[in-house]
């Protein structure tokens, strides 16, 4: 994204946010929307997070072999780096494959078949209409589903943990109610929040400004995930250096 | 009425629109017609503000719309109604959802008033009783007549066309022809319908301007135009062979 893209990107998430035409219409988009991200996504995160918990415990309990190490540390560091880093980013990034490459061809799709501008000729505010409501459904949705993503990934490190004896369910609770630092889960929070706007902002704009046909539409939607990802990576390392 | 004056509109180093300016009256069907390329579609995008003319005006009964605010070009566009050259319906909505849907942004009406505009819409393009139909169960003929009862939806002044008939077998572009004609003399709404079909031309065209190339070469009605001695005029009014024998046999 060039500075001529990313001033445009700013000046349709200026119009984005002017006022509604009618609250009523754009609530229920907004619940439409939460519902598509949040409900719609829940399956794909609950089966990613699980198994990356259970996957994470195998693999400290491999490289912490030492007598003079507790196994509890198991629980400890799983619980630690799910919180801070794996449920968000990667929750982030896996929703902006699936829901980003939806939005950008949706709305991609609307502005070759004319849809946004019949939307505008009828006098209503297309970018308000059609991306407001998928943000606002983003920065909602995306940080209960990281938390979702927290507790079954940590739930997957018990799970896994203990049917491969890696570690026994004492030691793995133990180790995650120890020494446990509630601020962990703002950062996480923050995290989220942020990854929530960038998975649904980019791909709306990459649709929205999209010019041709079904291969254009195509393009923009690889080009919206492509970046998202990116965005994703950089505001991970901008909002940690800020936060911890 | 809508009145433009010296339309400029150029992509790049082309110059798309050279100064083009005309009157459309309500309550007759004015027509823009021209080859591909001739800049038609650019104008009309020009008049409902999709494009920014460089220079010109355009006036919706005395209102400078090149020169409004974002609020107040709104408040026109709520007096436009648009039949897209692909119907534009929204797919995700049925039929009457669709229409619905400038009346539920813009109007307070109960969910029965509505109800029974969208119906009287639905009877009014004989397509009574397809309200829960989804754009993709129509065919083409039925998107556009679906088009034009959204067009309608909101007793619009103002009802732009662009190319009505494109993809239509001969008969169901004369049953659009013909419905938008009674509905601008009905209600007495400025209409400009911009094609390239001469079935259009002879049988609605009360006005029409004719561009080439960026300019407009002629003005005149459905009566004038095989009478014109514009040679541009000519070989586009004249094209097609049965155009040509009909001339001939005159």
């Amino acid at each position: 994204m060039n500075f001529t893209n990313f001033g445009r990107y700013i000046l349709l998430l200026k119009a984005a946010f002017r006022k509604p035409e009618k609250w009523s219409i754009y609530l229920k988009a907004i619940f439409q929307q939460m519902n598509f991200i949040g409900l719609g996504s829940l399956g794909l995160i609950s089966i990613i997070s699980t198994f990356i918990g259970a996957v994470m415990t195998l693999q400290i309990a491999f490289q912490l072999v030492s007598d003079f190490i507790p196994k509890s540390i198991i629980g400890s560091v799983n619980r630690d780096s799910t919180i801070l880093e794996l449920s968000p980013t990667i929750s982030a990034i896996v929703l902006a494959g699936k829901i980003g490459s939806a939005i950008s061809s949706e709305i991609g799709t609307m502005r070759v078949t004319e849809q946004i501008d019949a939307l505008e000729i009828m006098g209503i505010n297309a970018p308000g209409y059609l991306i407001l409501p998928k943000i606002l459904a983003g920065i909602t949705m995306v940080p209960i589903l990281v938390i979702f993503s927290m507790v079954l990934s940590i739930t997957g490190g018990y799970i896994g943990g203990t049917l491969s004896g890696a570690v026994t369910a004492n030691e793995y609770i133990q180790g995650i109610t120890t020494d446990f630092n509630p601020y962990t889960i703002t950062v996480a929070l923050v995290k989220a929040f942020v990854f929530g706007f960038i998975i649904t902002s980019v791909p709306a704009y990459e649709g929205f400004y999209v010019k041709g046909g079904a291969l254009e539409v195509a393009q923009a939607s690889t080009r919206a995930v492509v970046i998202s990802c990116i965005s994703i990576l950089a505001c991970d390392y901008i909002v940690t250096q800020l936060l911890l | 009425m809508i009145e433009i004056k010296d339309i400029h509109k150029s992509f790049g180093d082309n110059e798309v629109l050279k100064g083009i300016s005309g009157k459309f009256e309500p309550g007759v069907t004015n027509l823009i017609i021209g080859g591909s390329g001739s800049g038609k579609t650019t104008l009309l995008k020009c008049m409902i503000g999709l494009h920014h003319p460089e220079q010109g005006s355009v006036m919706y009964d005395g209102r400078e719309f090149t020169q409004l605010n974002t609020e107040e070009r709104i408040e026109i566009r709520k007096e436009i109604g648009m039949l897209f050259q692909g119907s534009a319906l929204f797919d995700s909505m049925t039929v009457e959802e669709n229409i619905m849907f400038p009346l539920n942004m813009f109007t307070d009406q109960t969910r029965s008033e509505k109800l029974d505009r969208v119906n009287f819409c639905l009877d009014r393009v004989n397509l009574e009783g397809r309200n829960k139909l989804f754009p993709a169960e129509l065919s083409g003929g039925m998107k556009k007549r679906v088009g034009i009862a959204r067009a309608i939806a909101m007793n619009p002044k103002y009802l732009f066309c662009d190319e009505p008939n494109s993809g239509l077998d001969p008969k169901t572009s004369i049953v659009i022809d013909e419905l938008i004609k009674e509905i601008t003399e009905e209600y007495n709404t400025t209409t400009i319908v911009v094609t390239h079909d001469m079935n259009s031309v002879m049988g609605i065209g009360d006005h029409i301007l004719f561009l080439h190339e960026g300019k407009k070469f002629w003005e005149g009605s459905n009566k004038e135009i095989a009478k014109t001695d514009v040679p541009e005029l000519n070989d586009f009014v004249f094209a097609s062979r049965f155009m040509k024998a009909a001339k001939d046999k005159l």
